[in-house]
C-alpha cells in the first residue's frame, strides 16, 4: 500500500477523535478520544518514517507514546480526584471560567 | 496479501474509533479503544516498525489501558443526558470534522510530495528492530529520551499527589 | 508734553482709579474711594485741557496726531496697533466726557454714600469712563470696537448694580444683549472696511475711502448701514431703543452719566467720526437722518404719558439723541456735536435733580405721587427748572442755541431736508410740553406727604424699601440701595455738581450764537473740512429767524403745559378718557417691546426648545448613545463566545484549524 493510504487513514482517525471530544461529555471518554488523536498522529509519524527510509519517526512515535502515557496518568488522577470530591463528572458542569 | 491485512487492520482501527466515540457506557469505550490499539499495532507491523508495534501493545494496550480499566471500574460512569446545552454543537462538530478530513485528504492526495505515492524505499533487514531504535535513542536522541523519562517521573508523582488520600482540612 | 502724551494720560488715569479702588475695596475707607474716583476723572479732565491747549497751539491743518503704544497684531496684511488718534473731535469728546463725569462722580460721592456697594460703584464708574475715553480716542477700528464693547459691559455692570433686584438684572441683560447686536453690526462694518480698504487705521481709511468707493457703491452703503446698526443700538434709536427705559433700573448717577451724557452719545460720535464714509454713501446717511427723526417723534410722544420720572427723562434723552443723529447725518456736524455737549449738561442735571426728588420720596419714582416739592426742596427745584428750560429750548439757554442750529442747517440744505426742520420744530414743541409737564406736576401744588415731612421736620421720609417698579419689599444690604437717602440740600458735593451744571445749562450756549461767535464750529472745522456738507452754512439772518421760531415754539409748549397742569388740572384726565386708545398705545411705548418679543424672542426660544427636545435628544443623544449601544451590543455578542463550555472552545479550535487548512489549500493551488 502506498504511504498515502496510511496518511488518509490517520486523518480519518484524527477527525473521529476530534468529533468524540466535541460531542461527549464524560471526561473519561474525552480522554479516550484524546488517545485516539494521539495514536492517529503516531500512525502518521511511522508512515512517514517508512516513506523517508530512516527510523527517526519511529523514535518519536515512542516518545509520543511516553507522553501520552504521562498525560493519561495525570488526567485519570484528575478524574479520580473529581470523583473523590463528589463533583459531577461532566465537563459542561465545570464551567466557572466564563465571561 | 498486504492489502487484505491493511484493510482489515484499517477497519478494525476505524471500528474501534467509532466505538470509542459512540458507546454510551465508558467501559465499552475502553474496550473499543483496546481493539483500536491492536489494529494500529498491525498497521505498524505492516510499516516494518516492529519495535513500535510491540511497544504499542505492551505499553499502550497493556499498561495504559489497564489503568483506564481500573479507573473506570472505580469511578463508574453512567450515561450522559441526551440534551445538548450548547446550541449547534451536535451539528457543527461532525460537519467541521468532516470538512477538516476532506481538506487533509486533498492536501495529501494532491500533494507535490511524490514520494507519498510510493511504498517507500527498500529498507535493510533490520529496519525497525529494537537494536536500531535503541541505537538511535541512545546516540542521536539521547536528550529526548532522558527528558521523557523525567516526564514520566513527574507524571507519576503528580498522579499520586492528585489522587492521594484526603489530607487534614481538605474538603471531602 | 505733546497732545498725544496728554491723551495717554487721560486714558491711564481712570483705568488706574478703577483698578486701585477695585482691588483695594477692603482696605480703603468709603470716602477715600470716592475721592480717588473723582480725582482720577478730574485729573483726566485737566489732562484733556492740556491736550486742548497743545492742539490750539498748532495750525488748524496740523491738528491731528496718531500715536501708538505697541503693535497689537501684525500678520498677513493685518497691521493693528494699540493706537490713539488725537484731533479736535476726540479732544472735544474727551473734555465733555471727563468734565461731565467729574461732576457726576462728585454727585455720586454724596448720593451713594449709604450704599453698601460704594467701592464697587466707583470702580465700575471709573472703568466706564476709561472705556468711553478709549472709544473716543481710538485710532483704529479695532480699538474702537474694544472700547465699544467695554462700554457695553460697563453699562451692564452699572445698570444691574443693585444686583439683588431681579428687575435690575433683567434690565442689565436686556441692555447688554441689544448692545451686542450693535456690536455685531460694528464688527461686520470693520470687516468690510478691511476687505475693501485693507486697513483699520482711521487716517488711512479716511484717506483711501474717497479713492476706492464711488458714491453710493453698495459696499460703502453696506459699511455705513452696519455702522448705523452699531450706532443705533448704542444710542437707543429705533428699533434698538427698548433697552434704554429699562436701564433706568440703575442708580441715578448711572442714568445721568451713561444714559444721558456719554454712552448714548457714542453713536453720534461714531457717525461724526466716519463722516467721510457717510458722505460717500448718501443713502445710508439719509436713512440715519430719518431714523433719528422717527426716534425723535416717537420718543417725544411716549414721554408725554410716562408717569415714572426717570423713564420720562430717558425718553427725552432718546428724543434729543434723535436730534443729534439727525444733525450729524444731514451734515450739521458741529451743530450736532454742540447739541451733544449742551444736552450732556442739562440732561445730566435733570437726572441729578430727579435723583434728589426720588431720594426725598424714599425711592419712589412715580410722578403721580409727587407734588409740592417746589417749597420743600428749593435748590433742587431751581436747578431742575434750569435744566428743564434748557431742554425745552427756552430762549437764551444752551439748548435753545444748539437745537435750533441743527434745524437751521436742515433748512439751509434745502429740498427734502426741510421736512427735518418742520418735524424738528414739532418735536421741539413736544419736548417743551413734556418737560414742563414733569416740572408742573412735581414742583408746584400742595405738598405730598413726603414733601410735607421735609418741610415740617427737615428730615427725609422713611418707608420700607421697595422696588419702585414692582413694589416688592427689599432690604438695604449690599445689592440693594442703601438705607439712607441723600438729597442735594443736605449734601454739599451734590449741590456743587448740580450748581455747576445749572450754570452751564443756562449759559453754555453763548459760545455759539449765530453771527456773534462760533467756538465749536471753528474748533471742529479741520475735522470735517473734507466733507462737502460742512460747507453749507445757514446765513445769519436765516439762523436768527430759526431762533425766533424756536423761541416761539418753546414758549408755546411751556404755555400749553402750564395750561394743562396748573390752570386746568382736570384736563389731562379728560383727555385720557377721550383719547383712551391713543393713550394706551403711547403708554405701552408704541408696543415695541411686544413686537420684539414676537419677532425675535419667541422664535429664538422656540428654536432653543426644538434644539433641546428634538435635535439634542434624537440626533446628538442618538449618536452618542447609539455608539455606546453598538459597542455594548457587539461586546455582548463577543461575550457569548466565552460561555465556559470547554467543548465549544474545542469546537472553535477545530473550526479555526479547518479554516486555516482551507486557506493554505486555496493559496497553494
Amino acid at each position: 500500500m502506498n504511504v498515502e493510504w496510511y496518511i488518509v487513514l490517520s486523518a480519518l482517525l484524527f477527525t473521529t477523535g476530534a468529533v468524540g471530544i466535541l460531542v461527549r461529555r464524560s471526561p473519561m471518554v474525552i480522554l479516550l478520544c484524546l488517545e485516539l488523536m494521539l495514536n492517529a498522529g503516531n500512525l502518521a509519524l511511522v508512515a512517514f518514517s517508512r516513506m523517508v527510509g530512516n527510523q527517526q519517526g519511529q523514535v518519536f512515535a515512542i516518545v509520543v507514546m511516553v507522553i501520552a502515557a504521562c498525560e493519561v496518568v495525570v488526567g485519570l488522577g484528575l478524574i479520580v480526584a473529581l470523583f473523590r470530591r463528589k463533583l459531577p463528572l461532566n465537563v459542561d458542569d465545570l464551567r466557572e471560567l466564563r465571561g | 496479501m498486504e492489502a487484505v491485512l491493511f484493510f482489515g487492520a484499517a477497519i478494525g482501527a476505524l471500528g474501534g474509533a467509532i466505538g470509542v466515540v459512540a458507546m454510551r457506557n465508558p467501559f465499552y469505550s475502553v474496550l473499543a479503544l483496546i481493539v483500536h490499539l491492536f489494529s494500529l499495532a498491525v498497521l505498524f507491523l505492516l510499516l516494518t516498525s516492529a519495535f513500535v508495534a510491540a511497544a504499542q501493545v505492551v505499553v499502550y494496550a497493556g499498561a495504559v489501558m489497564v489503568l483506564y480499566v481500573f479507573v473506570v471500574a472505580y469511578v463508574g460512569g453512567g450515561g450522559e443526558s441526551a440534551w445538548e446545552p450548547i446550541p449547534g454543537q451536535r451539528f457543527l462538530a461532525p460537519a467541521l470534522a468532516l470538512a477538516l478530513f476532506i481538506e487533509l485528504s486533498i492536501a495529501v492526495l494532491s500533494s507535490a510530495l511524490l514520494a507519498l505515492g510510493t511504498h517507500g524505499p527498500d529498507v535493510p533487514a533490520g529496519f525497525g528492530d529494537p537494536a536500531a531504535i535503541g541505537r538511535l535513542m541512545l546516540e542521536k536522541f539521547l536528550i529526548p529520551f532522558e527528558a521523557s523519562s523525567i516526564l514520566l517521573l513527574l507524571a507519576a508523582v503528580g498522579a499520586i499527589v492528585l489522587a492521594g488520600r484526603k489530607r487534614e482540612g481538605e474538603a471531602a | 508734553m505733546t497732545a498725544t502724551s496728554w491723551a495717554w494720560l487721560v486714558l491711564l488715569l481712570p483705568l488706574l482709579g478703577s483698578i486701585f479702588i477695585g482691588l483695594g475695596f477692603r482696605v480703603l475707607p468709603a470716602k477715600v474711594a470716592g475721592v480717588i474716583g473723582t480725582a482720577a476723572i478730574g485729573l483726566a479732565f485737566l489732562c484733556g485741557i492740556g491736550a486742548l491747549l497743545c492742539l490750539l497751539g498748532e495750525d488748524a491743518e496740523a491738528r491731528h496726531h496718531a500715536s501708538s503704544l505697541w503693535d497689537y497684531a501684525s500678520v498677513a496684511g493685518l497691521n493693528i496697533k494699540l493706537g490713539i488718534y488725537v484731533d479736535p473731535l476726540s479732544v472735544f469728546m474727551v473734555l465733555v466726557v471727563t468734565g461731565v463725569s467729574t461732576l457726576i462722580h462728585l454727585y455720586s460721592y454724596g448720593y451713594m454714600q449709604s450704599d453698601q456697594g460704594y467701592h464697587r460703584f466707583f470702580s465700575y464708574l471709573n472703568f466706564f469712563v476709561f472705556s468711553m475715553l478709549l472709544l473716543v480716542l481710538a485710532g483704529n477700528f479695532v480699538l474702537l470696537i474694544v472700547g465699544w464693547a467695554f462700554v457695553g459691559f460697563a453699562s451692564y455692570a452699572l445698570v444691574s448694580f443693585w444686583y439683588r433686584r431681579t428687575t435690575a438684572t433683567r434690565a442689565g441683560m436686556k441692555a447688554f444683549v441689544i448692545n451686542v447686536v450693535g456690536d455685531i453690526g460694528l464688527t461686520l462694518a470693520a470687516f468690510l472696511i478691511f476687505r475693501e480698504l485693507g486697513t483699520f487705521d482711521y487716517g488711512e481709511v479716511f484717506a483711501k475711502a474717497p479713492q476706492v468707493f464711488h458714491t453710493n457703491q453698495w459696499s460703502a452703503t453696506a459699511i455705513c448701514l452696519l455702522l448705523l446698526v452699531g450706532a443705533f443700538a448704542k444710542s437707543a434709536q429705533l428699533p434698538f431703543h427698548t433697552w434704554l427705559p429699562d436701564a433706568m433700573e440703575g442708580p441715578t448717577p448711572v442714568s445721568s452719566l451713561i444714559h444721558a451724557a456719554t454712552m448714548v452719545t457714542a453713536g453720534v460720535y461714531l457717525i461724526a467720526r466716519t463722516h467721510t464714509l457717510f458722505v460717500l454713501a448718501p443713502t445710508a446717511a439719509d436713512i440715519a437722518a430719518f431714523v433719528g427723526l422717527a426716534t425723535l417723534l416717537v420718543a417725544g410722544t411716549i414721554a408725554l404719558v410716562m408717569t415714572d420720572l426717570k423713564r420720562a427723562i430717558a425718553y427725552s434723552t432718546m428724543s434729543q439723541i434723535g436730534y443729534m443723529i439727525m444733525g450729524v447725518s444731514i451734515g450739521a456736524y458741529s451743530a450736532g456735536m454742540f447739541h451733544l455737549m449742551t444736552h450732556a449738561f442739562f440732561k445730566a442735571l435733570l437726572f441729578m435733580g430727579a435723583g434728589s426728588f426720588i431720594s426725598a420720596m424714599a425711592n419712589k419714582q412715580n410722578i403721580d405721587e409727587m407734588s409740592g416739592f417746589g417749597k420743600a426742596m428749593r435748590f433742587t427745584s431751581i436747578t431742575f427748572i434750569c435744566g428743564g428750560l434748557a431742554l425745552a429750548a427756552f430762549p437764551g439757554t444752551s439748548g435753545f442755541f444748539s437745537k435750533d442750529e441743527i434745524l437751521a442747517y436742515a433748512h439751509a440744505r434745502g429740498g427734502m431736508y426741510d421736512i427735518f426742520q418742520i418735524l424738528g420744530y414739532f418735536g421741539a414743541l413736544l419736548t417743551a410740553v413734556y418737560t414742563f409737564r414733569l416740572i408742573f406736576r412735581v414742583l408746584p401744588g400742595r405738598p405730598c406727604k413726603e414733601a410735607q415731612e421735609l418741610i415740617d421736620t427737615g428730615h427725609l421720609a422713611h418707608e420700607t424699601p421697595r422696588n419702585p417698579a414692582t413694589g416688592e419689599e427689599e432690604d438695604t444690604e449690599v445689592g440693594f440701595p442703601g438705607a439712607e437717602h441723600h438729597i442735594a440740600e443736605q449734601s454739599p458735593p451734590m449741590k456743587i455738581a448740580m450748581g455747576v451744571l445749572a450754570f452751564l445749562a443756562l449759559f453754555a450756549g453763548l459760545i455759539q450764537v449765530p453771527g456773534v461767535d462760533s467756538v465749536v464750529t471753528s474748533f471742529l472745522e479741520p475735522v470735517f473740512a473734507d466733507s462737502p456738507l460742512a460747507a453749507i452754512e445757514p446765513s445769519v439772518g436765516a439762523a436768527w429767524v430759526g431762533l425766533g421760531i424756536g423761541a416761539a415754539i418753546s414758549l408755546a409748549g411751556i404755555g400749553i403745559a402750564y395750561w394743562l397742569y396748573v390752570l386746568r388740572p382736570e384736563t389731562p384726565a379728560a383727555l385720557i378718557r377721550r383719547l383712551g386708545p391713543l393713550h394706551t398705545f403711547l403708554a405701552n411705548k408704541w408696543y415695541f417691546d411686544e413686537l420684539i418679543d414676537i419677532l425675535i424672542v419667541r422664535p429664538a426660544l422656540a428654536i432653543g426648545r426644538f434644539a433641546n427636545r428634538v435635535f439634542e435628544r434624537f440626533v446628538v443623544d442618538g449618536l452618542v448613545t447609539g455608539t455606546a449601544e453598538t459597542v455594548r451590543g457587539s461586546g455582548g455578542v463577543v461575550r457569548a463566545v466565552q460561555n465556559g463550555f470547554v467543548r465549544s472552545y474545542a469546537l472553535l479550535l477545530i473550526a479555526g484549524f479547518a479554516g486555516l487548512a482551507l486557506y493554505f489549500l486555496l493559496s497553494s493551488s
